[in-house]
Formats: C-alpha cells, structure tokens, sequence
C-alpha cells in the first residue's frame, strides 16, 4: 500500500515557515556564542598593543575567516528574516502572502551575500595561499 | 488496493497550545509582551548597529585584516563610535540572552534546570556587560604610548 509523496509531504507538516524559524533560531544562538568571546576578544584591547595585536591575530587565520564569512551570513540572515517577522507582526493582512514575502526576503538575502562572499572570499583564498 | 486520502483543501487545524501555521502568537499582556516588544524595537536598531558594524569590520575596506591595536585607538578617538559600540554591546547582549531565554523555556522543561540554565546566560550576560562597559569607557591608549 505505497502511500503517495503529497501524504507523506516532507519531514514534517508544518508550514514553510518552519525552515526560517528553524534557521532564524540556529543563527541567533550562534551569533549569541560569537558575542560571548567577541566582548572578551575586544576586551584585551584594555591590556595593551602586545597583547590585543596577538589575540586579534587569531581573526587573520584563513580558516577563521571561513567562519567570520558564516558569521556575516549569520548576521545578515536574522536581521533580514528579522524584518519579514515584524511585517508579518505589524501588518496582518500582509500573511496571506507569506509565500511570496518569505521568497522575497530570502532573495534578498542571497542577493546580498553575492558581493559579501566576493570580497570576503578572495581574502580567504589569498590567505590560504590559493590566490 | 489503494486507500485515497481525502482530499484537503485546508490545512488541519493545529493542536490547540501548539504554534500553528501563524508562529508564536503576540503575548497577551506582561512581561512577555514587553520582552515581544523589545525583541521588535531592538531588532530595528541592531539591524543598523549590527548590520553597520558588520560590514565596516569585516566586509569593506580589507575588513578584519586592517584591526589591530591602532586601529581601535583611532577609532575608538572618537565618541560616536565609542557610543555606536557601547550600545551594539547593550542591546546585543539583551536580544541576545532574551531569545536564549525564549529558546530555553522550549527546550528545557524542568523548573530548576530552566532556572539554573538562564541564571548561567544571565550571569555571563552581566559579566560581559560590565566587562566591554569598562573597557570602552576607560580605554586610553596613550597608557601605552611608545610601546606599539
């Protein structure tokens, strides 16, 4: 008794909107954990050059970078996703075309990060000796 | 033999105290609709603080290769961007450890537990809070003029 694909439907049925609470939940909390270190990294710069110059060093490694990059996406995408919530909030009418406004916002998103990944990318790669 | 699933034009209604198709719902009165109100006016302001910041430190202009110590002492000369960072590191930590409290109370169902997990965020949240406060008020860098 094969049930059809439109039963089963894909992992769960809720709304489109799970995957943008999902990854609007996922991007906060990482940004939160960065925040937490970020004070303390930023804090050093009260202890002098010598010691702030070697902290921050850190952020020059190709491999950190890599996650500065998430970070930035991470940034962007809550703040994006963010604003399509309070449209959502503060204009109810505007929920009957969720579709279109999550389509638009994550276009915006994606859009945005294009010249984002460029400029941050070919400082990646020149660090990693590729470039 | 297959077994036809009715046709629905309509998505079912969702299990009464579950989110539902809407998300969360705006609290009725409270605490919580302060917190859903903060969350809203914060996230106005970040999205210039932390969005602002995040470009011009890692995006334009070489981004985090150009940090060090001098950059911050110039930077930090000036007391827009002095204030600009204080209240990034204000409002941050308080969306930021509000929505982990939010996540908390989803995820973490057992009173004590709950209460001892927010108590953690809330400590580091302070600590942090009078850290980066005293740092970016009494930071001088000719305490260390000559040595860079």
């Amino acid at each position: 008794m094969a049930k059809r694909k439109s039963d089963v439907g894909t992992l769960y049925k809720g709304s489109p909107g799970q995957w943008s609470w999902l990854l609007h939940r996922i991007t906060g909390v990482a940004i939160i954990l960065f925040l937490f270190a970020h004070v303390v990294d930023t804090a050093v710069v009260g202890w002098g050059p010598e010691a702030y110059n070697r902290v921050i060093s850190v952020y020059h490694n190709w491999v950190v970078k890599l996650l500065e990059l998430g970070l930035v996406a991470a940034v962007l995408y809550h703040s994006i996703n963010g604003v399509k919530i309070m449209v959502f909030d503060f204009w109810p009418a505007s929920s009957r075309h969720m579709k279109p406004i999550a389509l638009a916002s994550t276009a915006l998103f994606v859009l945005s990060m294009i010249p984002i990944t460029w400029i941050m990318g070919q400082s990646i790669l020149e660090d990693a000796g590729i470039l | 033999m297959a077994i036809e699933a009715p046709a629905r034009a309509t998505p079912p209604e969702p299990p009464r105290g579950s989110l539902g198709y809407k998300g969360r719902d705006r609290p009725a009165g409270g605490f919580e609709l302060w917190s859903w109100l903060f969350m809203r006016i914060s996230g106005i302001v970040l999205l210039v603080l932390a969005v602002g910041h995040v470009l011009i430190m890692h995006v334009l202009d070489d981004g985090v290769d150009r940090v060090d110590f001098g950059f911050v002492a110039a930077r930090w000369g000036s007391p827009f961007w002095r204030s600009w960072d204080w209240a990034l590191l204000v409002l941050a930590l308080i969306h930021g450890i509000n929505g982990l409290r939010v996540i908390v109370q989803d995820y973490v169902r057992w009173p004590s537990v709950r209460l001892a997990v927010n108590m953690l965020f809330y400590a580091i949240g302070f600590g942090l809070f009078v850290l980066g406060t005293v740092v970016v008020f009494t930071f001088d860098p000719n305490e260390w003029q000559g040595t860079s």
